[in-house]
């Protein structure tokens, strides 16, 4: 017997998850900054003070570094925290903790502590928040070892990644992008649980590749469908795990349709499209076709103004764009 | 209570072995050092003891502790093998930390040893959780984290103080006042020099302490940790001491002059302590000499079993980076 899908919004599939783990676990707990009686920032844990309690869902006060690290010795100690940090703007005043102490500690004693930690955040631009509220850092926590980095861009990671990730024995950052809070999906009662480990394709197609991750993923399936009518069969691989990359699924999609457009809501300057281009360069060289293409962000601080703020991310036209001057160069 | 603590000549004596231990063997890494068997930063307790040795006292098997770069006091003190922190220093496999950490990151599951942080204030956060997570899983353990008097001028000291108190954690902060930042004297770097008047302001319960007295250390620690097992929230002691040795083995000393030194050298804890034993009849020349000698034998079999360690193959190198699972 097929059950209907059930249809939810992102925002609604990050909190179930949260209601889930705190459910299932009562090592299980989550902090943050208004994350209790204001419901969150972004609304993902609204309702949950009222049903968990104060233990459980701990409001904050504003202090970045202490949120974090209290959340590395809890885990040290047998806690599984989940933190909330605002935005990972705000995640820039916890880096000491993130990555001297989270990232660092496992190896750092001989592995005789883990670090089972969640860190939460919210990520990227498009909702006119300007600079100090809309940028896009993941890339840069990806640059470090001992993290692994998870950017769900559908409605099911949002709802089954944060199980897998504090079954994790490491730490978890998981980006959750500000425009997809309010988007909906479907999620198919016979799923469960994902996977933390590997990309997907979310779409396939022969002519090109489209890496990407995050709100770029539904800007990528709609370049896909303009591309379709003018007969360019794009295929769209959902990065998802932006540490440690999918090597497998990104090379295997890369090496059918031999050209590969990267978008990456980052800059491009030393981004995680850098990364993989650097990998296909020095790995797939020889099974392309065309010179690897990326659309990021431009190089400017996230501006408020509406037209600005869409002229500095990745859009559907820059991607379509991109695709097109490789699947039928002049 | 145990405001008065009773100085018999066995608690007296194992004070005493438990600093010179420290001592000697401070003395024993710094020869190491310019033989370059170790190697690296390498930052020396003498002068300290009295602040490591006082808090352990107060400690239970299941406390933890968060400690510094500056921290083999507290790794002795706190019980871990003598040989296995020496091999950590030479890099070896057998090293309480593998040989990944060196003399500024030991780590020891077993006491609940939480290293050896290298980056100043960047413990009192890691404190703030294990009280948290003990507070749920291990009721009445306490955290007892050590941090120099540079730490109050980082955020993550006043975020930690503060969150510790809201939430009435059973932290023990213990700031080893020693004057310098690693060169930078207190009053140039402070505005209120008074580090414990700093928690005073968050609502915690704070005393300045001799931290040249193991004995003061010690009372102060067991009100204290008394305190804090009841159910009273963090504690905070200022221990005012003083580091004899540079700041690392890279330090001209130009922020301090000799004579300053020579007057904190007289309320040297070891010898105060050792001439008021003596001169107590609670310690005897030959126990002292026993005391002396065994010292010397245990660093002197640290050594030989630092020496005797393996180096960690190179093929594991990436091992534990991320972890496959969380040791239980």
């Amino acid at each position: 017997m097929n059950e209907p899908p059930i249809r939810m919004t992102y925002r609604e599939a990050c909190r179930q998850a949260i209601r889930d783990a705190l459910r299932r676990d009562p090592r299980c707990f989550i902090m943050g900054e208004d994350v209790g009686l204001y419901g969150g920032c972004y609304a993902v844990t609204k309702g949950l003070l009222e049903e968990f309690g104060a233990d459980r869902v701990r409001d904050t006060p504003l202090a970045e570094s202490v949120i974090a690290g209290a959340g590395v010795g809890a885990a040290m100690a047998g806690l599984r925290p989940i933190v909330e940090l605002m935005t990972c703007n705000f995640s820039l005043l916890a880096l000491d903790q993130i990555m001297n102490s989270a990232a660092t500690i496992p190896h750092m004693s001989g592995g005789q502590f883990a670090v089972p930690l969640v860190i939460r955040m919210a990520t990227g631009g498009g909702r006119q928040l300007a600079a100090q509220h809309s940028h896009s850092l993941e890339g840069w926590y990806a640059h470090i070892p001992g993290l692994k980095v998870l950017a769900p861009s559908t409605v099911e990671d949002a709802r089954f990644m944060l199980a897998s990730a504090l079954d994790d024995p490491n730490p978890v950052l998981i980006f959750e992008h500000i425009v997809l809070y309010n988007a909906e999906g479907d999620l198919d009662p016979a799923v469960t649980a994902v996977d933390i480990h590997s990309a997907k394709v979310r779409r396939t197609g022969r002519d090109v590749t489209i890496l990407t991750y995050g709100n770029s993923l539904p800007k990528a399936l709609a370049a896909a469908g303009e591309l379709a009518d003018d007969g360019i069969e794009a295929e769209v691989v959902d990065l998802r795990v932006l540490r440690p990359l999918d090597k497998e699924t990104i090379f295997a999609s890369v090496a059918r349709t031999r050209r590969c457009v990267i978008v990456d809501e980052g800059w491009k300057s030393g981004s995680l499209s850098a990364e993989i281009a650097a990998r296909l360069a020095e790995d797939l060289f020889f099974e392309l076709d065309a010179p690897i293409r990326r659309v990021c962000s431009r190089e400017v601080p996230v501006p408020y103004a509406a037209h600005l703020e869409e002229a500095a991310l990745p859009q559907i036209a820059d991607i379509v764009a991109a695709a097109r001057g490789l699947a039928k160069p002049q | 209570m145990t405001d008065k603590l009773h100085l018999d000549r066995a608690h007296g004596q194992h004070l005493l072995r438990e600093m010179l231990r420290i001592r000697r063997f401070e003395a024993k890494c710094a020869e190491l050092y310019q033989a370059q068997k170790i190697r690296g930063f390498l930052h020396l307790y003498d002068g300290q003891e009295a602040v490591a040795v006082g808090v352990m006292q107060a400690l239970n098997k299941d406390d933890a502790v968060v400690s510094t770069y500056r921290e083999h006091g507290h790794a002795l003190a706190r019980g871990i093998g003598i040989g296995p922190i020496m091999a950590e220093m030479f890099g070896k496999v057998e090293g309480c930390s593998r040989g990944r950490g060196g003399s500024m990151h030991l780590f020891d599951r077993e006491s609940r040893f939480l290293g050896g942080n290298a980056i100043v204030g960047g413990g009192l956060p890691l404190a703030v959780g294990t009280a948290l997570a003990d507070r749920q899983l291990r009721p009445g353990a306490v955290t007892a984290c050590f941090f120099g008097e540079g730490a109050a001028g980082e955020g993550e000291f006043h975020e930690s103080l503060n969150l510790a108190a809201l939430w009435k954690l059973p932290v023990l902060f213990v700031c080893e006042n020693n004057l310098y930042a690693m060169g930078v004297p207190l009053a140039l770097a402070e505005a209120q020099t008074d580090v414990f008047r700093k928690a005073a302001g968050y609502g915690i319960e704070a005393e300045q302490v001799d931290g040249m007295n193991p004995v003061a250390v010690e009372v102060a620690a067991r009100r204290a940790v008394d305190a804090i097992r009841a159910g009273e929230g963090p504690r905070f002691l200022e221990c005012r001491t003083y580091r004899f040795r540079a700041h690392s083995m890279f330090d001209a000393q130009q922020y301090r002059t000799k004579e300053e030194i020579e007057v904190w050298k007289a309320r040297d804890p070891i010898p105060r302590l050792r001439e008021w034993l003596t001169q107590g009849h609670l310690m005897s020349d030959a126990e002292l000499a026993a005391i002396e000698s065994e010292i010397a034998a245990e660093i002197e079999a640290a050594v030989t079993f630092a020496e005797a360690g393996t180096l960690e193959p190179v093929a594991d190198l990436e091992r534990f980076a991320t972890m496959d699972a969380v040791p239980q």
